[in-house]
């Protein structure tokens, strides 16, 4: 199963309520997806330092602590906004750097995401105790891509659940299964591309951002997937300019999309659409299989 | 309005509804009833057994008038997957479009679209009759093994493969057929046959204008020099 959960405003004025929309979007598909759930963010860009997402894996979360140790190693000036279990860096500090000081000094941290736009949440709980511990309702910004998740082929951990992300600003969903994902982590990993989880869905999500980092746009990227990808599935997918959805060439997995004057709105089923303001007077319709549907901010 | 009962999904239940149309509706004297906000729920109005007229106001879920015997369903927006799956009689009316395996197995009574149908309407249709006033997705009537699927548009990949004794009439054009599934020529039984479901769906088109599918019964019998190869 799984749920998958989709939302950009184009009315500027509702962007102080993505978080308040969002919500009974995402409870709305917790029979879809029980045992975890994620939320990526993406909002006003960071004038000029990185946000990286952290999630304090095991123990009581001392980010205090962290940020002393974070500074011994890189004196420079940062912060980490803790949320619970979650903060965001912001830094100055290379992604890759921080991976490295993560492995060496501090791994109980999972690296959630790097950008200027995302901030990503990601646990293990009920959709609405997820909303719940980190305030998610309450959030900002102009989009956002979001999961709930019943876990089929991997274990339920934080780490495990969805949105994947690499690169930065790049995120993606999934509700299905891959049939090949070690054969894309074999073509991937020659490459330098290393990967975190066991997981099929990070196979997918680190595929298209090496062929978005190759020069192709995420339409053309999703295209190649369609022979490079075996398997069944809705993806998907946000940046910090687009929000994309895909679904297989037998489209088994469910996905309904409602287009209104201020805003396109995603999910599984329209049970999760249902709430929206306006829904009545949406276009709604469900993405024919393998044809590629965008929006940017 | 006698004979009238009314029920809010965003008030009531959609357990208790469900409840009231297998066991109270009957002996109450209410010829009709309408759901309001269906809102995405799933198996709205399943599995009724009474001479019924239900309308229901919204998008629906999956499996709305599953199994339905006698009931006469009208669902005024779209209609999730599995819509009207198993349906033995009655009839179900979506005036919008209708998500995959719309009809899947029914047995009996007419299914209507007005809009589309995703992949695999009519999935293993057992003698159901369907009439899609839009198109059709791919894997349609795939193993269907009896009963009639009228498709006013166009259909997609794998019409009708691997079909029994099902018919299907396409109007539009066909992506590719199935495996097993061939055109044949329309007879004066065939042009009757569409007359009466467009004219059971409400729906305008001339019979001529549609084709014939059906099965080239060419898996009926193992065929070792196929070589699994068909």
């Amino acid at each position: 199963m799984c749920g998958i959960v989709g939302l950009l405003l184009k009315e500027p004025s509702l962007r102080d309520r993505l978080g308040e929309l969002m919500t009974p979007m995402l409870v709305g598909m917790t029979d879809r997806g029980p045992d975890s759930a994620g939320v990526a963010i993406f909002g006003a860009p960071a004038p000029s330092a990185l946000k990286i997402s952290l999630f304090w894996s095991h123990g009581a979360a001392d980010w205090n602590g962290l940020s002393k140790s974070f500074s011994e190693k890189y004196p420079g000036a940062h912060t980490f906004t803790p949320n619970g279990q979650h903060a965001i860096l912001v830094t100055d500090v290379s992604p890759d750097d921080v991976r490295g000081w993560i492995k060496d000094s501090a791994p109980q941290i999972y690296l959630l995401s790097v950008g200027r736009s995302i901030d990503l949440y990601k646990d293990i709980g009920a959709p609405a105790e997820i909303v719940k511990r980190y305030g998610l309702d309450r959030m900002s910004g102009t989009h956002v891509v979001a999961h709930t998740r019943m876990a089929t082929e991997s274990a339920v951990t934080p780490a495990h659940a969805h949105p994947f992300t690499a690169g930065e600003d790049f995120c993606l969903v999934h509700n299905g299964s891959l049939s090949n994902p070690h054969l894309v982590r074999k073509k991937l990993e020659p490459l330098g591309i290393s990967f975190v989880t066991d997981n099929d869905t990070e196979a997918a999500c680190r595929f298209f951002e090496w062929r978005l980092r190759e020069g192709d746009d995420l339409s053309t990227a999703v295209q190649r997937g369609f022979s490079e990808l075996d398997g069944f599935y809705t993806f998907l997918m946000g940046t910090d300019k687009e929000l994309l959805i895909v679904r297989d060439a037998f489209a088994c997995k469910p996905a309904v999309v409602a287009e209104a004057d201020d805003y396109v709105a995603i999910a599984s089923e329209f049970r999760s659409l249902a709430h929206l303001p306006g829904i009545r007077h949406a276009n709604v319709f469900e993405p024919k299989p393998q044809e590629v549907y965008s929006w940017k901010v | 309005m006698e004979g009238v009962k009314q029920f809010d999904l965003a008030v009531t239940p959609l357990r208790e509804v469900n409840r009231y149309l297998h066991h109270d509706v009957a002996a109450s004297g209410v010829e009709r009833v309408k759901i309001l906000n269906a809102d995405g729920a799933h198996s709205i109005a399943v599995g009724l057994n009474v001479p019924l007229d239900i309308e229901v106001d919204g998008h629906c879920g999956y499996y709305l008038g599953g199994m339905n015997q006698l009931a006469r369903i009208t669902v005024q927006g779209n209609a999730g997957p599995g819509v009207g799956e198993n349906m033995m009689s009655g009839s179900i009316r979506v005036k919008g479009f209708a998500s995959t395996a719309a009809g899947a197995s029914a047995h009996g009574g007419l299914l209507a679209i007005q809009g589309d149908a995703a992949l695999r309407c009519g999935i293993s249709l057992k003698g159901g009759d369907i009439v899609v006033g839009g198109s059709v997705g791919s894997f349609s009537a795939f193993m269907a093994q009896a009963g009639r699927i009228v498709v006013c548009g166009d259909a997609g990949d794998g019409l009708g493969d691997s079909l029994y004794e099902a018919v299907i009439y396409v109007r539009g054009s066909v992506r590719s057929l199935g495996t097993d599934a061939r055109f044949e020529p329309m007879k004066a039984s065939d042009y009757e046959a569409v007359r009466e479901l467009l004219d059971a769906a409400g729906f305008e088109h001339d019979p001529r204008d549609f084709k014939r599918v059906a099965s080239a019964k060419s898996l009926y019998h193992w065929n070792v020099d196929a070589n699994q190869e068909y």
